[in-house]
């Protein structure tokens, strides 16, 4: 292959990533076969890399796309349907021809995004709908993310795209008053893509490798799509403050470095300042919530390791009002440790203890080491530490307890 | 699209109809909801029905028909009524749903109504 024809190939990779959303949204909107139109869009990406390195790009790549992948969706439904029925689908495909010329793409991937979320379709299956339509990721890629079977991933998307189009759930921008809460769904399918891949804390596993990439992709999409919406703003600021440290998490020998030990030179500046700026613009808004408090709090701990300055008071607070958002298993845990650091030990066990149902919950026994080290129970804490190890999958993780890593503090 | 709108009713709901303090507004209720209904052009049809004690079930097993007395299945929420409304999407549907009387006091069932062949 010679550079322009690479180049060519390249372009035409560069736009079905940047538009794959939009296209398979305005394809589905009418339809609302979201399979249909991943088939059409499917056919026009294989024209577009069979053609246009022989023809070169066309001057509007996203047209010729959405062009060619219509003409494909009218035949498709030519081939299925009565002569009767493909009029109606021409007629409807110059509907939205009309009506996609006079609005430009306009917020068809955030139609999109609240399409996946809603709540008639099975929570497991949101978050990997919405990274399969709006970002155009295959089935096993998503399953492996996922750490689930890929047939029964393929099985749940497939349920959950037939749902969309048999109980009639509509392309379409909720009304303003149900935006806050419908917008909710969308950041916890945001987040779940993230902690999916946040929970490989190694970066050991190829398999997810890129999703924590594609989760911020899409936060800065709906902050680009929803700015005035400042859970939006919370979730990206929390999750660049999370992956600016990425580089600092590991050793090279694959070893865990807790927070308190990373090398602050490798974490990315310029990630934490967008994260910072981010935050900043929530607050003005003064609509506190869930995802600006996690923020807050990555920013906290970014701010007492680049300083120096003890933060336990503040951190503990903020961990109160997080409680108050979300009183989920893991906040509460986390809430614990920090009230711990910041010198109540023996109240924060007896926090930890009242939480139930959490035997098996890795961070649970984790935290559980280092608050009675705190408490100066030692034996306890060192067999807290060994049934952590037993539950992490991670050797990084299980070296770092098994080695009395819960006992140093920040 | 067609929507059918199935409402179930606890057997706590289903008591206002034998109660005489609490008959009226019950039916008060209904009429108010399925008026407004009826009004804004949605509602295609629609029917209330007698209480669950009136059904009658047939099942025909290996060629023997059996006629039971009672509904079909014997859950706490039964069926007191239904109605067929063409709406945009769901979301329509689901909007009138939160309107009926029974939505606090057992569930709406919402299922799409089989399009004809073909299309």
């Amino acid at each position: 292959m010679d550079e322009a024809r690479r180049d060519t190939t390249a372009q035409a990779r560069l736009a079905a990533r940047e538009s794959y959303g939009k296209l398979l949204a305005i394809l589905a909107a009418r339809t609302r076969d979201v399979a249909a139109a991943e088939d059409a869009l499917a056919d026009a990406f294989a024209a577009a890399l069979a053609q246009w390195p022989e023809d070169g790009v066309p001057s509007n790549p996203v047209g010729w796309l959405l062009t060619v992948a219509r003409r494909s969706a009218g035949h498709a439904a030519a081939r299925r349907q009565t002569a009767e029925r493909s009029l109606a689908m021409v007629q409807m495909l110059e509907d939205e021809r009309n009506d996609t010329a006079s609005d430009g793409f306009g917020d068809d991937r955030l139609k999109l995004m609240f399409t996946c979320t809603h709540p008639a379709i099975a929570a497991d299956a949101q978050a990997p709908l919405m990274l399969q339509t709006v970002l155009g990721l295959d089935a096993t890629r998503i399953a492996a993310s996922f750490l689930v079977a890929p047939a029964s991933m393929g099985q749940r998307l497939v349920r959950a795209k037939r749902r969309i189009r048999d109980a009639g759930i509509a392309f379409a921008i909720p009304e303003a008053e149900d935006i806050p809460v419908r917008l909710s769904a969308v950041l916890s399918a945001i987040y779940a893509a993230y902690g999916t891949a946040w929970d490989d804390v190694a970066g050991a596993d190829p398999r997810l490798a890129g999703l924590a990439y594609e989760a911020i992709w899409l936060a800065r999409l709906t902050v680009q799509l929803a700015p005035e919406q400042p859970e939006a703003l919370g979730l990206l600021a929390m999750m660049l403050h999370c992956e600016a440290r990425r580089a600092a998490r590991r050793g090279p020998d694959g070893n865990f470095i807790p927070l308190r030990d990373q090398d602050v030179s490798l974490w990315s500046r310029d990630m934490m300042a967008e994260a910072e700026a981010a935050l900043r613009a929530a607050a003005r808004v003064s609509q506190p919530g869930r995802f600006q408090t996690e923020a807050a709090i990555q920013s906290l701990h970014a701010q007492s390791r680049t300083t120096g300055e003890r933060l336990h008071g503040p951190l503990a607070q903020l961990y109160d009002v997080l409680a108050g958002f979300a009183p989920t298993t893991g906040v509460l845990v986390a809430r614990a440790v920090a009230l711990a650091e910041n010198g109540e030990a023996n109240v924060a066990l007896s926090q930890l203890d009242a939480i139930t149902g959490a035997e098996t919950y890795q961070p649970w026994w984790a935290s559980r080491a280092r608050i009675l080290w705190l408490c100066g129970q030692e034996a306890a804490a060192r067999e807290a530490a060994s049934r952590a190890a037993a539950l992490s999958s991670d050797p990084g993780i299980r070296r770092f307890l098994l080695a009395g890593g819960y006992r140093d503090g920040p | 699209m067609h929507y059918m709108l199935q409402f179930y009713e606890n057997p706590e709901e289903r008591g206002k109809h034998k109660d005489p303090a609490k008959v009226e507004a019950y039916f008060a209720s209904w009429n108010a909801f399925i008026g407004t209904l009826a009004q804004s052009g949605a509602m295609v049809s629609g029917n209330g029905l007698l209480p669950p004690n009136t059904a009658t079930t047939l099942r025909v097993t290996n060629g023997t028909p059996q006629v039971v007395d009672g509904p079909f299945a014997d859950n706490t929420e039964m069926l007191g009524g239904y109605v067929i409304l063409d709406v945009a999407d769901l979301d329509a549907a689901l909007d009138w749903a939160a309107k009926a009387p029974c939505v606090t006091a057992g569930s709406v069932e919402i299922r799409p109504v089989l399009p004809p062949p073909g299309v």
